[in-house]
């Protein structure tokens, strides 16, 4: 398969040469492999975005999943970010909110997008519904955030893993993570090499990331860290804007994250079987939830 | 490349909770009741890995359940797929089991009616995309980085052909095919690994060809 970039300097590189966004490559190859025109293209991401839009309006008026485990913690920080007295600032617990509403969506089994999976689907569009509100952007701006997003998913679901059962967390809600950094950098005007930066930063932070969700739900602590994503996505975005940059590369960042994946025991891989999962509130929440039965073979 | 696509980055748009154990499991269930080509009766699914740990509490067998209705990841109707099994006339059971597999998302399902049964062994890969490792005991080596076409057909001369001839005509390219049979002039099995992506249209273009008896797409 013909593609324009496979790593993150190639993208990177190619962006810089071209003088293009990296949105705009990730709808180049996207035409390329797909044989569609961009209108297609668009037209289907644009139909992904009101989904976004639609599970963080259905979250923010509050949702319960049916284990009881989540839900409604959306609303809390709405009403709390609303009485202006934040501590980290308005547009961080805006973009946490907003993540939070989409996995509490997500775990009551209601319709959502995944970026790049479905448990990590919260950091990408909360990070963007946040800062549309600073930044303004166009309806197609918000598509590209989306594109941006998906070039360094693309990279890293290819060179590495967004498998939580094979990769952690790290693989998940840190791609997710990292891949929303860039497309922040991307909204504000940054250049193509602030976006590796920021999604190398933001990465980094996630290394080591265990999936441990208590009684195999998608639900605890999965929501809140998507939280946590979505504001170190944005510390990270305000980092490589600033101008810091990351000692190791980009695509060496991603490799040790695949690498960490690798020797990560299979225990702390989504089974269930250690972590959070294996505390004794996770088990006792996992015996109430599903009986005794379960929780023997968990 | 296991992922061609942005949108296997961003989407797909599904029911919650876990893109591999349930929009993943969604669409092993629905590979399998196309390739099935009816609704069947029964369902015998085994679990391994993740899969069979943690199965209940991503609505797994909820989602498999749903795909074996037919239906895909996005639709409502996944939530109240035993439900619906039971008004369609599926029994269903589920097997956890502790064997290793390779993947640790791995499914094995065995369906069938009074016509016939079935078996497959699904991979849900991560993000919601998944591989075919086995089909009715014909193992399938599918790289996973291209468009598949999947064809039962009666091991009957000039039936490859002209599946072959139906793809010329579609200017698709093959780039990797394997044709595997149970027995001389018995059930046949054709797996096509083509360049481009692959439209409905020629899917069923294919299954008006003689001799074909089921067809569907997997790893788009």
């Amino acid at each position: 398969m013909k593609v324009l970039f496979r790593n993150v300097k190639e993208l990177v590189d190619l962006a810089t040469s071209e003088n293009k966004l990296i949105s705009e490559l990730m709808i180049e190859q996207e035409m390329l492999v797909t044989r569609r025109s961009r209108e297609e293209i668009m037209k289907q991401m644009d139909t992904n975005l009101t989904v976004m839009e639609d599970a963080v309006e259905k979250g923010l008026k509050g949702v319960q999943s049916t284990s009881g485990l989540t839900g409604g913690d959306a609303v809390l920080l709405q009403n709390y970010m609303k009485k202006g007295n934040t501590l980290s600032g308005t547009l961080l617990i805006d973009a946490v909110s907003k993540a939070v509403a989409t996995n509490e969506v997500n775990a009551a089994m209601g319709t959502i997008c995944a970026t790049p999976t479905a448990g990590s689907a919260g950091v990408v569009p909360g990070t963007l519904f946040a800062v549309q509100n600073q930044l303004n952007p166009t309806r197609e701006q918000m598509i590209r955030y989306l594109f941006t997003s998906g070039a360094f998913g693309f990279v890293v679901a290819n060179n590495a893993s967004i498998s939580g059962a094979a990769g952690g967390c790290q693989a998940e809600v840190g791609s997710a993570a990292a891949m929303a950094a860039a497309a922040i950098v991307e909204m504000a005007g940054g250049s193509p090499q602030q976006s590796s930066e920021a999604f190398a930063i933001t990465m980094k932070n996630m290394l080591g990331l265990v999936c441990d969700p208590v009684a195999g739900l998608v639900e605890v602590p999965c929501v809140k860290r998507n939280a946590m994503g979505a504001a170190n996505a944005l510390v990270a975005a305000d980092m490589a804007l600033a101008g810091v940059t990351s000692r190791i590369p980009c695509d060496e960042v991603i490799d040790a994250m695949f690498k960490i994946g690798q020797t990560m025991p299979t225990a702390l891989k989504e089974t269930a079987q250690g972590g959070l999962a294996a505390t004794p509130t996770g088990r006792a929440l996992a015996e109430r939830i599903f009986g005794a039965d379960f929780v023997k073979g968990v | 490349m296991k992922f061609k696509s942005v949108f296997d980055i961003i989407g797909p748009v599904m029911i919650g909770p876990s893109s591999s154990h349930t929009a993943g499991a969604a669409r092993i269930g629905l590979v399998t009741r196309e390739l099935f080509g009816r609704q069947p009766k029964w369902a015998k699914i085994y679990l391994y890995g993740s899969f069979a740990e943690t199965y209940k509490g991503h609505g797994t067998d909820i989602a498999i359940i749903g795909g074996l209705l037919g239906f895909d990841t996005f639709d409502e109707r996944i939530k109240t797929s035993f439900e619906l099994a039971k008004e369609a006339g599926m029994t269903y059971e589920f097997i956890p089991e502790s064997g290793h597999t390779e993947h640790p998302n791995t499914t094995r399902i065995v369906i069938g009616d009074d016509d016939g049964q079935m078996e497959l062994i699904g991979i849900s890969i991560g993000g919601g995309k998944v591989e075919i490792s086995e089909l009715n005991g014909f193992p399938l080596r599918l790289s996973g980085n291209h468009s598949a076409i999947l064809v039962v057909h009666d091991d009957m001369p000039g039936s490859i052909a002209k599946v072959a001839t139906c793809l010329a005509e579609q200017n698709i390219n093959i780039g990797h095919m394997e044709v595997s049979r149970k027995e001389q002039g018995q059930m046949a099995l054709m797996v096509i690994e083509v360049d481009e992506p692959i439209d409905d249209h020629v899917l069923k273009e294919i299954a008006m060809l003689p001799y074909i008896t089921q067809v569907t797409k997997i790893a788009e």
